[in-house]
């Protein structure tokens, strides 16, 4: 059962971490225009050549490495290699950024200005910015903060402009080009421009790898990108995309700098300004084209109270110590490194067990407020069908309770102990009232309400059944999108909860294997380290022993009498997951012929057809994001195919006889799966 | 004192009292030896005292080089180089107390003496084969066991090895010492040490660096030391061919003199060529400071003869290349003594330079000054010797400085200084300097001179002098001494080399030394230690380049360990930023661990089978190499 250990489990009860300031306070005392005229001198690598944002192309143009593919490419196409440079010139001038202090600063005055109004504070762990400030000065620094919301990189820039670091680069996508005047503000404030997709073209995969290589080498300045590529709309962190790591990563491995720190930034927001608009985006509402008028709109937003941001530096992770004995660097001593190679499969998997470590480092340092607790028992009571809601005293007594297993997990709980749990709860609870609904002392989420959460350009009058069951989807998606802020803290003991469940007996073996067949099948769903699976059995099964849930012994795994309130409260926490996972299975073993693109349409129409009549409990199977997942992780299993090329390209190719035994092993014993499966 | 056996046959006493005659003269003639050497390129004198039998004599027993040559601080506190052999003896160096004070914490209270004499009762007494002894006498050949002589052969200049010394511990030694005269002594002292089962380890001027001379521990027979000091001859030669033929027992300096005496040199200066013998070049495929006109050894080489316990190896002629299946002249250099004893070399050698010319330029940086000496390979107008010091070391080199006689001197020193930093603007903690050492005829010199200070202004050099550029080189040869000097005080180190090719040098310069600054501070050094580099040699295809390291270790229990782990970390980095594991200093037992993965397991087969077909018994046992 050995595996190769990235994630050594150890009593999360004894992580030690920041306190944290907030930065607003002194904004809200000082003269905001001062701010952004201070004078501004951040601490540089050490190696540094300074350069200007023009020579930075020019060594871009002139590298070794992009000049290489410029001759393959101008060989290929039958082009002069001046033409090829010519294009190589064009696609960096739309990717550069061109970082200017000037709006760097107009930046910081007008967030001033809207932070103030938006959020009660921002809260910074300062020991973590002198941590960065050493980091910075010592080797190139890669800084990669979670992705919740447009705010991210502002709110980077706008911290560091702050504490006098230096300002980064960023990676960001080519959408916010759309914005015109934006989008070149924010090239002004550091961000460069990547295309979505780029698959094939070598020269812009050049262009692009030797760009962001160069500023790093030199220590031109952090780079920032997002290691989840996107935002993640369900606030679970998304599987780690591994390009750029793998970009910044290459010159520590071939030699060209001592070495590179990665900065892993939590950044947690007590109400995320896109809450509905994720939950629409989720049920199939498409994503709106970034427009300037668009932000503008948003000004709305401006009259309501966001609550508090919390932004937790990591500690910097040197990539240095991440290859010791890990890495063979000398595999590139044979071929001229500017010679783009496909990375071994030694480095792809090493590139991917390091951007798990760092997304996990970034969910352990998340901070969760006491709503995203109380986001777990509204879900489940809803669930549950409690139609009546529920009182605020049992809301407030399960909460509690909550809070010290989620404290006995690890979780980076920021509960005020000092308030009595009462007041905790309903101010939680009035923040969010949005989602809430309170009548004669009992709470329930605001399923039934019209006209406050709704989709706009819905017309009045007739609403009919599926549009009703769409309106309520929003609050539950928008809800649980809270809930799953502190997934990451329960997913260990919840799988293993579950396999307890599904398992035939309670031999340890037997619950070993349930668990592994579990994770295995969520591990496009969760953080999940590859090929840390004994690991991770270890590690739950030391969380429920030690809180007095389980006694495992040599062979056998046993509930305690009081754990089996845990226990229940963690088999529900996987169980509309299950149920998601489940009736994906089913969907596909009733289609013929279905390409890629149809899935989420048509495996959501099923689902819709499926809720309304009853058939299946959990609305929040509705999120593409888990219908997506659970196809991934269906065609990484080798149930579905996906064929590419020919005239079939895109189509899946299902193999029933796996499909139907999954969905049976899902279902397994789940109590909640029984009518789903007598009805299908 | 010689060793001499009461029971020794009259006739070999008498031999012996001969050459402690012939000794004495020459102790007697050391001073007036002085006024007849002259001043040589190198900055030392030429003296010969190297085929005495008892080196230790004239020569440190637990240090570099001359006994009576060495760094001191004097009664004053001003630091001093002794002796009349170098350009530097008898000077006051005022600099270096405060770069020494400065760079490694160190300072004059907190001395480590050496213990002063080698205290004979530690040294294990010696495993004799009586056997072997016996019909060894019977030869005439010289021999020893005496304990000074045997300690003196046991080790070469590793850190380890010299700290041990001067703390007076012994390891093992061998058990006896040998001196050949001639190749047929040497066919039979082999045949006897097959014969009787004899361990045998070839010393030549005791200069390794790779724990080559270290007997194995686990070595149970009787260990010899077979000293080719004495095979010291040039034996003919030839003009038409430009070919010497050469006993391989002589040392650098003696072979440059003589052939000097001719009008001919070899040009292969390797910066131990004061006291590192012709086959200990061959054994380890050594390279030398001017090798870009002259070639390293394997270039020089035209004939070797090798006694192994198969027998002698040689080829049929002297052809200047051969197309007859691999060369197995391959085979023989850098076997580092594990197939046999080279005894004879023919070496190309080459009419004396009409004239010969230092220069400097200094660079605003060490990138600027790789940049340059890659261009000028590239343009293959690489002087005799060019070399690029880093920052750190141009400072040490400046910290070397003798006391300057007028204060005319001084003052044009400061408006040199004045003019690089103030008016060219360059920064005097990133500067850097390449010395450069050209030959030839002197048109051709002059020429030569201009092509490479013209390329070196495209990457903004300027000329530094010819000064600079010799206390550049007599640095080569007092820098061994220093590391005495640090020693009494604290401070440890060493230099290691390594080859790579030109894209990676900038890489693996900052990497290593890098490395070397950060396990320092990991295994608890308490100072920062002095971690600097140059690039030595320039080829083609890329460079060698030299790295030194030192600390002071005040505060450790075992300094040496924690050297050897820094030493183990930093080859680590250099291999896996494509370095090699060595440019020329060999292999030996303290690199062995990486010969696999450098040659593959094919390569390691190839030289198991060689091994196993020469010496299947392992007479040549110092386990070196494999």
């Amino acid at each position: 059962m050995a595996s190769k250990a990235v994630y050594s489990h150890r009593d999360p009860m004894l992580k030690k971490r920041d306190d944290f300031e907030d930065m607003l306070e002194e904004r809200r005392n000082s003269s905001d225009l001062r701010y952004a005229l201070k004078c501004y001198t951040p601490v540089l690598y050490k190696g540094l050549t300074p350069c200007k944002v023009s020579e930075l192309k020019q060594m871009v143009l002139q590298s070794d490495q992009l000049g290489y593919v410029i001759t393959q490419v101008s060989k290929e196409k039958g082009m002069t290699s001046d033409e090829v440079t010519g294009e190589a010139a064009a696609i960096l001038e739309e990717m550069a950024q061109r970082l200017q202090l000037s709006t760097v600063r107009f930046f910081a005055f007008t967030l001033s200005k809207v932070f103030k109004t938006l959020f009660r504070s921002i809260c910074i762990n300062e020991e973590g910015l002198q941590r960065l400030q050493q980091a910075i000065h010592n080797h190139p620094v890669v800084l990669l903060p979670s992705h919740r919301s447009y705010m991210d990189f502002l709110l980077m820039s706008y911290i560091l402009y702050t504490y006098d670091l230096a300002l980064p680069v960023i990676a960001a996508g080519m959408d916010f080009m759309g914005m015109k005047v934006v989008g070149e503000m924010l090239r002004m404030s550091g961000a460069f421009f990547i295309r979505r997709s780029f698959g094939g073209d070598k020269l812009y995969w050049a262009v692009f790898s030797e760009y962001v290589k160069i500023m790093l080498k030199n220590g031109y300045a952090p780079v920032e990108f997002f290691l989840e590529g996107t935002r993640s709309r369900t606030a679970k962190s998304l599987t780690p995309k591994l390009g750029l790591l793998n970009i910044v990563m290459d010159p520590f491995l071939k030699g060209e700098v001592f070495d590179i720190s990665l900065v892993p930034v939590s950044i947690s927001y007590e109400r995320t300004l896109e809450e509905a608009l994720y939950a629409r985006e989720l049920l199939g509402v498409p994503k709106p084209k970034e427009s300037t008028s668009g932000l503008f709109k948003a000004r709305k937003i401006l009259s309501e109270d966001y609550g508090s941001i919390h932004v937790y530096f990591g500690q910097p992770v040197s990539v240095r110590s991440l290859a010791e004995s890990r890495v063979n660097r000398s595999q590139f001593n044979l071929i001229p490194r500017h010679i783009p190679t496909r990375p071994s499969e030694e480095i792809l998997s090493f590139v991917n067990d390091s951007a798990y470590r760092l997304v996990r480092a970034q969910e352990e340092n998340m901070v969760l407020k006491p709503w995203v607790l109380l986001a777990f028992v509204l879900l489940q009571k809803q669930a549950a069908e409690e139609k009546q809601g529920t009182a605020l005293d049992e809301l407030t007594e399960q909460a509690v309770w909550l809070r010290d297993l989620s404290r006995q997990y690890g979780a980076f709980l920021h509960w005020p102990d000092h308030i009595p749990p009462s007041e905790v709860v309903s101010s939680s609870l009035s923040l969010h009232r949005g989602l809430v609904r309170i009548s004669e002392g009992r709470v329930q989420l605001a399923l039934e309400q019209v006209g406050g959460q709704q989709v706009p350009g819905e017309t009045r009058g007739a609403i009919t059944p599926e549009e009703e069951l769409l309106n309520k989807a929003v609050v539950i998606l928008s809800c649980a999108s809270y809930r799953n802020q502190a997934l990451n803290v329960f997913i260990r003991p919840a799988l293993l909860a579950s396999a307890i469940h599904t398992a035939a007996s309670n031999r340890k073996q037997e619950i070993y294997n349930s668990f592994s067949f579990l994770r295995n099948m969520f591990s496009n769903e969760f953080i999940l380290c590859p090929g840390a699976t004994v690991q991770d059995f270890e590690e739950a099964c030391y969380l429920l022993v030690k809180t007095g849930t389980l006694q495992i012994n040599q062979q056998e795994v046993l509930i305690t009498e009081r754990g089996h309130r845990t226990l229940a409260f963690l088999t529900s926490v996987l169980d509309p997951f299950l149920q998601g996972y489940q009736v994906v299975c089913r969907f596909l073993c009733e289609q013929d012929g279905l390409t890629e693109k149809q899935f989420i349409p048509a495996v959501r129409k099923f689902i819709i057809k499926h809720l309304l009549t009853g058939r299946l409990g959990y609305i929040e199977v509705l999120s593409s994001d888990l219908q997506k997942n659970a196809l991934a992780a269906l065609i990484r299993l080798g149930t579905v195919q996906k064929i590419k090329g020919g005239e079939e390209q895109g189509t899946l190719k299902l193999n029933k006889v796996m499909l139907n035994s999954l969905e049976d092993t899902l279902g397994g014993k789940l109590p909640t799966q029984k009518s789903v499966v007598a009805h299908l | 004192g010689f060793y001499a056996n009461s029971s020794m046959p009259s006739q070999v006493t008498h031999e012996l009292l001969l050459i402690c005659t012939c000794l004495c003269s020459c102790l007697s003639l050391r001073s007036t030896a002085h006024q007849l050497c002259r001043v040589q390129s190198q900055g030392f004198l030429t003296c010969t005292y190297i085929h005495f039998f008892h080196r230790q004599e004239i020569m440190k027993w637990n240090g570099w080089g001359y006994s009576d040559s060495k760094f001191l601080y004097n009664k004053k506190g001003q630091a001093e180089f002794t002796g009349k052999r170098y350009r530097l003896s008898g000077m006051i160096i005022p600099g270096l107390r405060e770069w020494m004070e400065s760079t490694f914490g160190a300072n004059l209270q907190h001395k480590t003496p050496a213990a002063p004499i080698l205290n004979s009762s530690v040294v294990q007494p010696p495993t004799l084969n009586e056997a072997f002894l016996k019909e060894l006498k019977s030869t005439g050949i010289p021999f020893s066991h005496d304990a000074e002589d045997r300690v003196f052969r046991s080790h070469g200049h590793c850190l380890h090895e010299i700290f041990a010394l001067r703390e007076g511990k012994i390891g093992r030694v061998p058990d006896l010492v040998v001196w050949p005269n001639c190749h047929n002594d040497v066919v039979k002292i082999v045949e006897l040490a097959c014969k009787h089962n004899v361990c045998l380890i070839p010393y030549g001027g005791g200069t390794s660096v790779s724990s080559a001379l270290e007997c194995p521990p686990e070595e149970t027979r009787s260990i010899v030391s077979l000293d080719t000091s004495q095979m010291n001859r040039i034996l003919w030669i030839d003009e038409k061919n430009l070919t010497a033929h050469v006993e391989a027992g002589i040392v650098g300096q003696d072979l440059e003199r003589l052939l000097n005496e001719s009008g001919y040199c070899t040009g292969h200066e390797p910066d131990s060529m004061e006291f590192s013998s012709l086959g200990g070049w061959v054994a380890t495929r050594a390279s030398g400071m001017k090798k870009n006109i002259y070639g390293n050894i394997e270039d020089l080489v035209v004939h070797i003869k090798m006694v192994t316990p198969r027998g002698v190896i040689e080829k049929s002629c002297q052809g200047p290349r051969m197309s007859t299946g691999p060369d197995v002249h391959h085979f023989i250099m850098g076997s580092e003594g594990t197939l046999g004893v080279v005894t004879e070399v023919t070496m190309k050698i080459r009419p004396m330079p009409e004239y010969q010319k230092y220069g400097s330029v200094v660079f605003p940086n060490f990138e600027m000054g790789v940049a340059c000496l890659r261009e000028v390979a590239r343009q293959r107008c690489a002087p005799a010797s060019i070399r690029l010091m880093d920052n750190e070391q141009f400072k040490f080199g400046h910290a070397l400085k003798p006391q300057v006689s007028s204060i005319f001197t001084s003052f044009l020193d400061g408006l040199k200084k004045f003019y690089i930093t103030k008016f060219k603007g360059f920064d005097p903690n990133r500067l850097c300097v390449a010395t450069l050492l050209f030959e030839g005829d002197r048109e051709k010199v002059l020429q030569h001179e201009k092509q490479v200070y013209d390329i070196a202004a495209k990457f903004g050099g300027l000329a530094a002098g010819e000064d600079n550029g010799q206390r550049g080189y007599m640095l080569t040869f007092v820098i061994a001494y220093l590391r005495d000097l640090g020693m009494d005080y604290y401070v440890i180190g060493e230099s290691f080399e390594t080859s790579m090719p030109w894209d990676r040098v900038l890489d693996i310069c900052r990497n290593v030394k890098a490395r070397i600054v950060r396990e320092c501070k990991d295994k608890g050094v308490q100072f920062p230690p002095l971690s600097t580099c140059r690039v030595t040699q320039t080829y083609d295809a890329g460079a060698c380049v030299y790295f030194y390291f030192a600390f002071n270790y005040r505060g450790l229990s075992d300094p040496v360990h924690v050297y050897e782990q820094v030493e183990h970390a930093a080859r680590e980095e250099i291999l896996a930023n494509g370095g090699s594991l060595s440019h020329h200093h060999g292999v030996g037992k303290l690199r062995k661990e990486w010969m696999r993965e450098t040659i593959s397991s094919v390569g390691m087969g190839m030289l198991k089978s060689v091994k196993d077909y020469v010496d299947p018994n392992n007479i040549f046992g110092n386990r070196n190499l494999l």
